[in-house]
């Protein structure tokens, strides 16, 4: 990429060589109308009002790349009056309910039509009935839309789900007269408009993981959350800039605040919306904002039994769905009374790190999800994207279909959302515990032979033969064949017979005996048929790769071997690599927190069972406040230190006053903040100077990044080979949540709740007879669960999975530690 | 409009404004005595009596017997708010789309709203901290559908600083719609025609 120099409206514009003149302006604080485009996806050329004149030529500014030395003129008289033509277009049959419609001010319609000056209607067509349609979480209005299609493009490029399309709207075609009458663009911009709406491509319902963004992305109200609908207008929310707390994306969100009604003056959250140019949200995000620890006061019995259990325990068990700060109040505690820190999940990804660590030398992974965006090859091992970090998926999905990208999906568990991301994605469906068998296999097509240690390369190198197989060739073959013809003689005006040579050629199938390199560890992992041929393919004209890895890995038997191996992938290959935490700090735990693997006596638990509870879910023995009702940092998947802040109030006390009464003084819990350890990575700033918003040429400016810096590496580079017969098999379930679930704070929120079960696919249900009214015992060594059956239509193949969000389901007490456990299951 | 003469300050012969005849002031000791003595005696005080005791002989009393009677209002008056009805079909006029509540300056205003069985914007409800209020009339200005305007009602003394009046106080009942008694407002805020609107046209 080379920088070079552009003029706009006279204004010289640095920019990179190949960006769009709209982003280029954008970037520079240049105002160019735009209604279809989205930053991050392609070009939908759907309204045409960001026409600009580049060296004397109209273009349109969002698909038009800069070149060096290009003076752009925004405004010219033709461009002003197609402008003007697209505007009272789009404000043909528009209804005038801007009064009562969702949008309430915050529409690009009122804004460009204003903007533009529209003052006075040329156009009319009849209207068509458009009854408006209730697709569960969302409700659309077809006669408020305008076929910007920026939900389409962005359900395609961003999320991957693909859900919507456009359909025939029907009604009168446009008048002939106005196409000689009107501006061209304007006239074309028109004509496709007045013949299509959107519809979801299941028909009438909505067959997407529901995660909201068109709603988002819809520049007037006619896509508009059905919860949402009517009860309030854009200006009357305070908007709370936030962190979300529910996955370790950390999307960057603001909670819309009000008074809850007449009667009750107290906050309540409204909605959550984002910088949908920048960040796109999960379902969970989006609709589990609700769960705060309501109507909460300061129980001073409670606080001081709290402080007694204190006082008495030796071991403190919490989850990840904490802030920095509070992580640190928990060192900090347990560096002054030695308690034992337990956490499981955060402690998996600890010594994961430690691991990775020894080979790679630094303390946390290269890579971040901005890196996935723009990659254009992208593999996962060891992660169930979808459900384990939507934005992950995003980010694949994006690379995909932006970068002309291809992708490789590593998972026990088919999943058709990632198959529908793209055609360029294959999934490798290997037998669980054979992630080391993946992460050996892109060490070997990756890797620098050369440089690798010669023995990891031997050991590769074993899984090579040469075998003969018959492949089918079609051969194109001459032929060469004397034809006898019958002429007629000009002359005598009989038939002679003539000889004639004829060359032809012909396609044949020849079988043919070919030796071809086979990799023996394509068989361990369950490759489909043809693969290295997709691969082939997939593999051209390829420079970004990047690499996600996941929970799968951080709790397998062997997860020291699996951090050793990404550790050289990294190292020996073109990989970026990106470790995909749990919760929302998981990592922000893993690194404050000086965890320990078992329980002692007497357990404090934080927001998990214990023999004293705090509990931000309302079922405690003392009230703590959650995500949305403190404020804070949380350490994100991009590494980055993210603040958030509290949206609704709460009246009890928290970890703090806990702290403090122990003697740790601090008057509010973001004095923490600032002591964040410089040597875990933190930057020891004050919580009120982290900033949280993004530029208008998409640059993220939350919080900070950690540093990760270089930790004594040892110069034995050796990884174990993997166990070739390990594969489990026979009847086995996963610990995931269903979509838009990732905790019991999430199943709190009133569009969210639902209980859980154990989620199988329909293959797997006729394979064991289950049906969708059954209620099965699950057992393992470990213990037993009874759980009713839920279909799942978004997996396949015959692994079911058991969440951890529905506390009625202890999944912890069948599940071990690594995330795949062989069960029976049996109808009850 | 006319505001010429008032902004014309140059006070000269030629304008509109003239000084006063005031007699001067006295300054001596001596002027000053005399003025008492004037004044004193030429019974100015028996003028003023006089009127008193004439009107009273003749018991045409001007004063109105507030509360048994009261003055009759300008339709611009700006008292206790109403909400309308629409005259067809009975139903609110207010359909929630909350300007009143945002253009008020004095934060008064609060609403609440819902989606209905049939899909439409509906007001649960409505209230006015009348305490608040400082009646300015911005809220049937902004209301593009005449559904709040100011009524006559101008005794809304309280016990309390914030007292509200609710949806139900202000919206006309159903009988007094039917029988014709909701008076359409003429005041602020009212329709006014205007040439300055133009058509849009229709395709049928």
């Amino acid at each position: 990429m080379n920088e070079i120099t552009i003029t706009i409206d006279g204004k010289e514009v640095r920019t990179q060589e190949g960006e769009y003149i709209l982003n280029a302006a954008r970037a520079n604080g240049i105002f160019i109308p735009a209604i279809c485009y989205l930053t991050r996806c392609s070009p939908t050329l759907a309204c045409r009002i960001c026409l600009v004149e580049a060296d004397g030529k109209q273009v349109y500014a969002c698909n038009a790349k800069a070149k060096n030395g290009m003076n752009i003129s925004t405004t010219t008289p033709t461009i002003e009056a197609e402008k003007r033509a697209i505007m009272e277009v789009y404000d043909v049959n528009h209804p005038l309910e801007c009064g009562v419609c969702d949008q309430s001010g915050e529409c690009e319609l009122q804004n460009y039509t204003l903007e533009i000056g529209v003052d006075s209607q040329s156009y009319s067509i009849k209207d068509t009935h458009k009854p408006a349609q209730n697709w569960g979480l969302i409700h659309y209005d077809p006669a408020l839309c305008i076929m910007c299609e920026r939900c389409i493009t962005v359900c395609k490029d961003m999320i991957g789900d693909s859900a919507l399309s456009t359909v025939a709207r029907g009604g009168d075609p446009l008048d002939a007269a106005f196409k000689a009458s009107m501006p061209k663009d304007a006239y074309a911009m028109w004509n496709k408009l007045n013949k299509s709406l959107i519809a979801p491509n299941g028909g009438d319902t909505l067959d997407c993981t529901n995660c909201g963004e068109c709603t988002s992305v819809c520049p007037v109200g006619a896509l508009v959350s059905s919860d949402y609908q009517y009860t309030s207008n854009a200006w009357e929310h305070t908007q709370i800039p936030a962190t979300c707390a529910h996955c370790s994306a950390g999307c960057q969100i603001s909670y819309d605040i009000k008074h809850t009604s007449i009667e009750n003056p107290e906050a309540k959250i409204y909605r959550v919306k984002n910088e949908w140019n920048y960040v796109s949200l999960c379902g969970a995000g989006r609709y589990g904002y609700d769960f705060e620890n309501r109507s909460v006061t300061k129980d001073a019995n409670a606080f001081n039994a709290a402080i007694e259990a204190f006082k008495n325990a030796d071991t403190i068990s919490f989850t990840s769905t904490i802030t920095n700060e509070e992580a640190l109040i928990l060192q900090k505690l347990k560096e002054k009374f030695g308690y034992r820190l337990v956490n499981n999940e955060a402690l998996a990804l600890k010594n994961f790190l430690k691991h990775y660590g020894a080979i790679s030398g630094q303390s946390l992974y290269g890579g971040d999800l901005k890196k996935v965006h723009n990659a254009d090859f992208v593999v996962s091992i060891g992660s169930a994207l979808k459900t384990d970090n939507p934005n992950a998926r995003y980010a694949m999905n994006n690379a995909l279909s932006m970068n002309k990208g291809a992708g490789l999906y590593f998972h026990p568990i088919n999943d058709p959302v990632i198959t529908d991301m793209s055609k360029n994605v294959t999934q490798v469906n290997h037998a669980p515990l054979m992630e080391e068998a993946a992460l050996y296999w892109v060490l070997d097509l990756f890797g620098d032979k050369s440089a690798m240690p010669s023995e990891l390369s031997d050991y590769l190198s074993t899984f090579h033969s040469m075998k003969t197989v018959t492949i089918q060739e079609t051969v194109d073959e001459k032929v060469t064949e004397t034809v006898t013809k019958k002429v007629v003689n000009a002359q005598t005006g009989l038939e002679e017979e003539v000889s004639e040579t004829v060359t032809k050629t012909v396609k044949k199938k020849v079988s043919k005996e070919v030796e071809v390199d086979t990799n023996g560890l394509l068989d361990y992992l369950n490759a489909p048929t043809g693969f290295s041929d997709t691969l082939t393919k997939y593999l051209a004209k390829k420079e970004n790769f990047a690499l996600m890895v996941g929970a799968d890995l951080y709790t397998h038997p062997n997860a020291a071997n699996c951090a050793r191996l990404v550790a050289l992938i990294e190292k020996y290959t073109k990989f970026s690599v990106t470790m995909i935490p749990n919760l929302a700090n998981t990592l922000g735990v893993a690194l404050l927190c000086d965890l320990d693997s078992g329980v002692g006596t007497r357990t404090i638990g934080y927001n998990t069972s214990g023999d004293f509870t705090l509990s931000a879910l309302g079922d405690g023995d003392l009230d703590m406040p959650s995500l949305n009702q403190q404020e804070g940092t949380l350490t994100s998947i991009n590494k980055r230190v993210n603040p958030t802040n509290a949206a609704v109030p709460f009246g009890g006390y928290t970890l703090n006053d806990v702290a403090s009464a122990l003697g740790l003084k601090a008057s509010l819990t973001i004095e923490y903040t600032a002591q964040l350890p410089v040597d875990a990575g933190f930057k020891g700033l004050e919580f009120d100077a982290l900033p949280n918003y993004y530029t208008n040429a998409g640059e993220e400016i939350r919080g900070y990044l950690l540093d990760s810096h270089t930790i004594e590496m040892s110069e034995d580079q050796s990884v174990q080979p993997f166990d070739t017969k390990g594969a489990m098999s026979g009847t086995m379930i996963y610990r995931a949540n269903p979509v838009m679930q990732f905790s019991p704070f999430t199943a709190r929120a009133h569009q969210l709740r639902e209980s859980g079960g154990l989620y199988v696919s329909l293959e797997m249900m006729s394979a064991y007879g289950l049906s969708g009214e059954d209620t099965v015992r699950v057992t393992t060594t470990k213990g037993e669960v009874v759980v009713p059956v839920i279909n799942d239509s978004k997996i396949k193949g015959e692994i079911g999975y058991l969440p951890t969000f529905d506390l009625k389901i202890n999944s912890g007490a069948v599940l071990g530690d690594y995330r795949f456990s062989n069960v029976t299951i049996e109808k009850v | 409009m006319h505001s010429e003469p008032l902004n014309d300050r140059n006070v000269s012969s030629n304008s509109t404004y003239y000084y006063v005849d005031i007699e001067e002031y006295p300054t001596q000791g001596w002027d000053k005595f005399k003025r008492v003595i004037k004044r004193t005696f030429k019974g100015e005080l028996f003028v003023g009596l006089w009127v008193v005791l004439r009107e009273m002989i003749k018991f045409d009393i001007h004063t109105v017997q507030y509360p048994k009677e009261k003055l009759p209002i300008g339709p611009r008056y700006r008292a206790v708010h109403k909400l309308l009805r629409l005259w067809e079909s009975g139903y609110e006029r207010c359909i929630g789309c909350g300007l009143c509540e945002k253009i008020c300056i004095s934060d008064c205003i609060r609403m609440d709203t819902k989606i209905d069985e049939n899909s439409r914007k509906e007001v649960t409800e409505y209230s006015i901290n009348l305490g608040r209020c400082i009646f300015c009339g911005y809220c049937a200005e902004v209301c593009p559908e005449l559904a709040i305007v100011h009524g006559q009602r101008y005794e809304n003394g309280s016990e309390q600083r914030a007292h509200f009046v609710i949806k139900d106080d202000m919206l006309t009942p159903l009988d007094l719609l039917t029988s014709g008694q909701q008076a359409e407002y003429p005041g602020f805020g009212s329709i006014t025609p205007n040439e300055s609107v133009k058509k849009t046209p229709l395709a049928y």
